[in-house]
């Protein structure tokens, strides 16, 4: 099992054609997803591995039946295709590109509430789930194995690291789930650790985290409900306050989104809070024992 | 992106928001002229921080003559770690009463947030919970003069100032729809000769949206060097400690820093090189480090989209063009990772597979640590 997406998710890829669409496709078909087609305009007729290109969302769906889509197209067009791709009944969305504005990003999130659709990112590497032998994403396909931890992070690179060090200790994941580094995004560290909660697969769930926000102390007071213990790691201790720190949502304002605060909040609720991303993958063993 | 006062003012006032009479000024000289054709005035620094006044950032001339002796001191002078290259001059207001209202984004709500409160005049953080009146808006809907007039009333105000404050709003979430804004605060809304006027403003465009923006200037914040990177492309901030450090991913750039820091070093900046950066900016960013002139450069790098040996290409450039002159300590795992490793180790460098180990191991060089 897994959450969000499985074996079953037929996925098509907007914006097919370009560099990153290309690359892409090629690796997510290695990896086993069912990539049914790609949308890129004008160039209907085209494949990408051997996947067909449409013109249109409403055209790729017709002919391929997808229920899912990532977005590559860059991020001043990235709106138009998640509205292209919602209003086309596709209900898991991905949203590669970074760099969307902020008031396109509560479009796009607030059409998706209405139509029920789930978004993940902006600004995410996607989501994979091992055990499916699936992923929508732009992560590389061999750090992570089948197993019994849910991970949900905000930043790419350090969720490898962390995916790694788990595969590396022999735990093995259901999947793992970027929600991406700007302010507004689809997912809340609540709806994911929602996601895990129902299942069954899932026996310990990791929070990886970051300064800014407070989408960490939010899940703190759902943590005490979930029964299934979580460890978290958060990143930017080290981080001045005012400063944006690579991610347009790491930053410290006006004294909120400090570490201290989330990891406070996070340990009162009863997670294992660890201080070093290499902390990790022990603290999850110690508490799947 | 922050805007200087004066600009956020002149944005208001392109929508119909009434702001004090006002001029920018930028030598002695305009600084007696403003105050001869606007009377007494407040002479305030064009800096992107808060606390001017309590830094000394803001004095009041009642003459042409104190305008012009004011000015020659504070124009160049250090606020805060920053240059006064330009004051405005603004004519001094009999304030009444001091209001506070703005729109700013809800990360949480995802939607639009609009504050206000007849606690003016105070920074929107110490003003006690209950003295708040909050509405967020619904994106489908925007704000009609019924949500204006809604706040006017939960704030109790009446008659004139009701009619304008409910006004204002309407104006107010205009300019930060219209300009993509992250905040748009008038802090304080005075209430003069009973009418309101925007004494003081913030505006915050937000950066992802400049492209659509070409009416508003791009003011780069931070040293020179941060704005030297951002050039380039990449997320620079400068630390105060002198391990340089290097790694690909704002998450793992975050990382790496609190790594170094729990080994008892001190990093000298934030540089995310980019999740999938290529050999070019990977080089340029390795040699902004070397220009630091730091103790030692530590590179932590998890190649997933990054290949380590494009890493390895990057690092064995940039030490046979301009050189590295300090110890250097480099992480390299993920895709690639043996031909990286390997082409390092032919240039005697080692690497390291362990983000712990190399995070102490650059410490201990730097002959800090515990």
């Amino acid at each position: 099992m897994a959450i969000l997406l499985t074996s079953q998710s037929r996925v098509i890829v907007q914006g097919m054609t370009g560099n990153q669409g290309r690359f892409h496709t090629g690796q997510m078909v290695a990896y086993g997803t069912q990539v049914v087609g790609g949308v890129s305009p004008g160039k209907a007729g085209q494949s990408v591995d051997g996947v067909p290109v449409f013109d249109t969302v409403r055209s790729a769906v017709a002919e391929t039946k997808a229920d899912a889509s990532i977005v590559f197209v860059p991020a001043p067009f990235a709106k138009d295709a998640a509205f292209e791709a919602m209003e086309n009944g596709i209900k898991l969305l991905v949203m590669i590109p970074e760099h969307i504005p902020v008031e396109d990003a509560i479009a796009i999130v607030t059409r998706a509430k209405d139509l029920g659709v789930v978004v993940i990112g902006p600004n995410t590497f996607g989501l994979i789930s091992p055990g499916e032998k699936t992923k929508m994403g732009i992560m590389p396909n061999h750090i992570y194995k089948p197993g019994p931890v849910g991970v949900v992070a905000r930043s790419g690179t350090l969720s490898y690291e962390i995916a790694f060090s788990l595969t590396n200790a022999g735990l093995g994941q259901t999947t793992v789930v970027g929600m991406g580094g700007d302010p507004v995004v689809g997912q809340t560290f609540v709806s994911v650790l929602e996601e895990f909660k129902r299942d069954p697969k899932t026996r310990v769930i990791v929070m990886v985290g970051e300064i800014g926000g407070s989408a960490e102390e939010e899940a703190a007071q759902h943590i005490k409900d979930l029964g299934k213990p979580v460890v978290a790691y958060l990143a930017g201790r080290a981080a001045p306050p005012g400063k944006r720190m690579g991610h347009a949502g790491a930053i410290i304002e006006r004294g909120r989104g400090t570490l201290e605060s989330k990891e406070k909040a996070l340990t009162a609720a009863g997670a294992t809070v660890v201080t070093m991303p290499w902390q990790v993958a022990q603290a999850v063993a110690g508490v799947l024992q | 992106m922050k805007q200087y006062e004066y600009l956020a003012k002149q944005i208001l006032a392109a929508y119909g928001i009434p702001i004090p009479a006002g001029r920018v000024v930028d030598n002695p000289l305009q600084a007696y002229q403003a105050v001869e054709a606007i009377g007494p005035a407040a002479l305030k620094a064009q800096v992107l921080v808060g606390g001017r006044g309590k830094a000394g950032g803001i004095k009041f001339a009642t003459t042409p003559e104190e305008a012009q002796k004011l000015a020659q001191d504070m124009l160049g002078m250090n606020l805060k770690g920053y240059i006064v290259e330009r004051l405005y001059a603004e004519g001094k207001l009999n304030i009444e009463q001091e209001l506070y209202v703005s729109v700013t984004t809800d990360r949480n709500a995802k939607a639009p947030l609009v504050m206000a409160s007849l606690a003016g005049g105070m920074e929107i953080e110490d003003v006690a919970d209950e003295q708040i009146v909050r509405r967020y808006v619904d994106p489908r809907v925007g704000v009609m003069p019924y949500f204006g007039r809604e706040m006017a009333s939960a704030l109790g105000l009446t008659g004139t100032i009701f009619k304008e404050f409910a006004d204002l709003i309407v104006k107010l979430y205009t300019i930060y729809h219209e300009k993509d804004a992250e905040l748009v605060e008038i802090n304080p809304l005075a209430v003069v000769n009973g009418h309101l006027v925007a004494a003081d403003a913030r505006l915050n465009i937000d950066d992802s949206a400049m492209f659509r923006h070409p009416e508003i200037e791009a003011i780069e914040e931070g040293s020179e060097l941060e704005k030297k990177v951002h050039e380039i492309g990449l997320a620079y901030v400068e630390l105060d400690g002198d391990i340089a450090v290097m790694a690909n991913g704002a998450g793992m750039a975050m990382a790496t820093l609190d790594a170094i820091e729990f080994f008892g070093g001190k990093p000298a900046n934030f540089l995310d090189a980019g999740g999938g950066a290529s050999v070019e900016p990977t080089a340029q960013a390795l040699g902004v480090l070397v220009s630091m002139e730091p103790k030692v450069i530590f590179v932590n790098i998890f190649g997933g989209i990054t290949r380590c040996d494009d890493v390895a290409r990057a690092i064995l450039q940039v030490k046979e063009t301009i050189g590295i002159p300090v110890p250097l300590v480099v992480r390299l795992v993920g895709t690639n990772e043996a031909e990286g490793v390997r082409m390092l180790a032919d240039s005697g460098i080692a690497a390291y597979s362990e983000m712990a180990e190399a995070a102490e191991e650059a410490v201990k060089l730097a002959g800090e640590g515990r």
